[in-house]
């Protein structure tokens, strides 16, 4: 166990930025925060979380996958995605942390997406404990501890100190050469944690019923009345999807200019009504369908093929974001209220 | 406030209609949902209207005011003028429509209480002086400080439309709305552009500004057809971000209401409606005062044609040169 008392986070993160590219949450003029590139001088945000995730990270909204022109007849490759230098993602929370092991599921399942591989093969991930959970927080539904998150390395804000713990031979790594931290024992590190259990004990989202959800439940849930007045309010819009850590769904397209291309691929959204459009159309006509094909994917589908495993990570920013206030919560309570 | 949710009874219970639109209670005490009511049982239970009620149901009328029976819809007065808005573009089908007018001092939300650094929201008590009961321990704060932006700077307690009203039908404000206006025009073009370009470049693309406008009621948004040439869900630049907003912005000119709702929406928090109330300013300063929802008769600015009509020149003096 490592420390570095607050004042001195300046120091910590130039010496990390001098051997990879480091990015924290930091505030914007609104008070929100967002995983932002770190410059001297740059304070670390000390809001729970950034309004979008960390996927981010290795599945940005927007990402080049090849270029090409077209000469005659001659097809010249111009580039094969973006450029990715080592980089670090500092003060990822718990559940984005979890979501990581969500996404891998998908992205580096062979065949690997080596897009996405390269990003995550060149990412340091410092994870930090979560010292003020919020309402809207419930990431212990999933068995997920916001006291000890993982990743290459976890840290913790505790008085006036930064407790830096590496997991991983990257953190190993990458510890190895921070001299700014200092060696101590882990008394104040186990108090956090203590003080971080006492709070989810409160969380009145801490323990939702999923048992009407999970593998071999699609056929109890698909035609469920409810769907209609769940999703009657539902605006159609993307936050959701966007602000979501574990949604994966992504379109390609091209800009196609004269004699050159360039393909990229960027987020897309099942609450839009050209998603996953085919040559018949639609298949998911009405909201009704979109809403449900949501939370049927991550609790049912994605847990069918995945050994049993949530795609949702209770980081709560769904809640706080969707401007009609419909959220998964909602679909599990209401869903759930009425199983046997 | 007192009456809302018996008049929705009374309403649905007399069969004066078959349906209401309104509020419905949340997980915690914050999120309500917009929501049609068939029984009263379950206005019973779930119906409510009070300082969280924020949402502008009108746009939903599109949809509800085609079905079968009538429905009751309760109006905000910033919603009222989009209410009239819909009417006058033949958006929704008046007769299907019970139109119930309710006053309104104000709204908050939960990222409104946030936003002054309050976390782990459990439940609220008071009206103007508010405690916030949270995780860790409680704030009192000033019901004026934790306003959405939209109410901070709230045009009009008019309710432009309405079979009736619960409370007293209220007069125009003096708002000040158009004092974050001259603040943009008083940038040079590049202060301006660049702050445009912050801004912008942080719009994600969600499309809950468009979603949730009631001046945005095409059938199929050229955005979102494939077939468009201009569906652009990735952004090449940020130019593509202001493409965007700029031509939604230039489409509800004289027809958006200023009713607020792009800017509350906006998970990023871009200040969307400023682009709207510039193009109201203009308006107001090229062909008079015009208030888009106040009334069924005016005629649209843009719309209409009279010789008093600025010339393009008068345009162009005004600064309409591209800079």
């Amino acid at each position: 166990m490592k420390r570095i008392a607050l004042t001195e986070l300046n120091s910590l993160f130039a010496s990390i930025n001098e051997r990879m590219n480091l990015f924290i949450p930091a505030n914007d003029e609104s008070g929100q925060s967002h995983f932002t590139k770190w410059h001297d001088g740059l304070p670390l945000s000390r809001n729970l979380n950034t309004v979008r995730s960390a996927k981010d990270a290795f599945f940005p909204q927007v990402e080049n996958l090849m270029g090409f022109k077209v000469n005659g007849k001659q097809i010249e490759l111009t580039g094969m995605g973006d450029e990715v230098e080592d980089f670090a993602f500092f003060g990822v929370r718990a559940c984005d942390a979890k979501s990581f092991e969500i996404l891998d599921r998908v992205f580096l399942m062979e065949p690997a997406d080596t897009y996405c591989e390269k990003r995550r093969n060149n990412c340091t991930v410092i994870s930090l404990a979560c010292s003020r959970p919020s309402e809207t927080c419930f990431c212990t539904t999933f068995g997920i501890d916001p006291a000890s998150p993982k990743g290459d390395v976890t840290c913790w804000i505790k008085g006036d100190f930064l407790y830096w713990e590496p997991n991983t031979d990257k953190g190993n790594e990458l510890t190895n050469v921070l001299s700014v931290l200092s060696d101590c024992d882990d008394t104040e590190v186990n108090s956090a944690k203590e003080e971080i259990h006492q709070i989810t004990e409160r969380l009145p989202l801490k323990e939702l019923n999923l048992s009407s959800f999970g593998p071999g439940k699609t056929k109890a849930l698909f035609d469920r009345p409810e769907w209609k007045t769940l999703s009657e309010a539902c605006l159609g819009c993307g936050t959701c999807t966007f602000v979501c850590p574990t949604c994966q769904c992504y379109d390609i397209e091209e800009f196609a200019n004269g004699d050159s291309v360039k393909r990229f691929r960027c987020w897309d959204s099942c609450m839009y009504s050209d998603f996953t459009m085919m040559s018949a159309g639609q298949p998911r006509p009405t909201q009704t369908e979109r809403f449900r094909q949501r939370f049927m994917h991550k609790l049912v589908y994605f847990p069918d093929n995945n050994d049993g495993t949530y795609s949702c990570v209770g980081c709560g920013r769904c809640l706080r974001k969707c401007p009609v206030h419909l959220n998964i919560v909602k679909v599990i309570k209401t869903l759930e209220e009425v199983a046997e | 406030m007192q009456g809302v949710k018996e008049k929705a009874l009374e309403l649905l219970s007399s069969g004066k209609v078959q349906r209401v639109l309104g509020w419905k209670t949340g997980e915690f005490f914050y999120d309500l949902t917009p929501a049609v009511f068939e029984s009263t049982a379950e206005i019973e239970s779930d119906f409510v209207y009070n300082v969280f009620s924020g949402a502008n149901l009108s746009k939903y009328l599109i949809k509800e005011s085609k079905k079968e029976g009538k429905i009751a819809v309760f109006l905000k007065p910033c919603d009222s003028f989009s209410f009239v808005q819909l009417q006058k573009e033949h958006r929704i089908n008046r007769e299907n429509i019970y139109a119930v007018g309710v006053q309104c001092d104000g709204k908050c939300d939960g990222e409104s209480l946030r936003a002054l650094g309050l976390e782990g929201l459990l439940s609220v008590d008071g009206e103007e002086t508010l405690t916030v009961h949270t995780l860790y321990g409680d704030k009192t704060i000033e019901k004026k400080d934790a306003l959405l932006g939209k109410c901070k700077t709230c045009k009009s307690k008019k309710i432009a439309s309405f079979d009736e009203i619960i409370g007293e039908q209220g007069e125009d404000l003096e708002s000040g709305r158009f004092e974050e206006i001259k603040k943009l025009e008083a940038m040079t073009p590049d202060e301006r552009f660049s702050f445009w370009q912050g801004e912008l470049s942080k719009c994600i693309r969600c499309n809950a500004c468009r979603n949730v406008c009631p001046a945005c009621s095409c059938e199929k948004c050229v955005f979102d057809n494939p077939a468009s040439g201009v569906q652009n869900k990735a952004v090449a630049d940020s130019f593509e971000e202001k493409l965007f907003h700029i031509i939604r912005a230039f489409h509800v000119t004289a027809r958006c209401t200023d009713c607020g709702e792009c800017s509350r929406v906006c998970p990023q928090n871009i200040p969307l409606h400023l682009l709207n109330r510039k193009f109201i300013k203009d308006i107001n300063e090229l062909y008079g005062t015009y208030q888009a929802g106040a009334d069924m008769q005016s005629r649209p600015p843009l719309m209409d044609f009279s010789f008093d009509d600025p010339e393009c020149s008068e345009v162009l003096a005004k600064g309409g040169n591209g800079k």
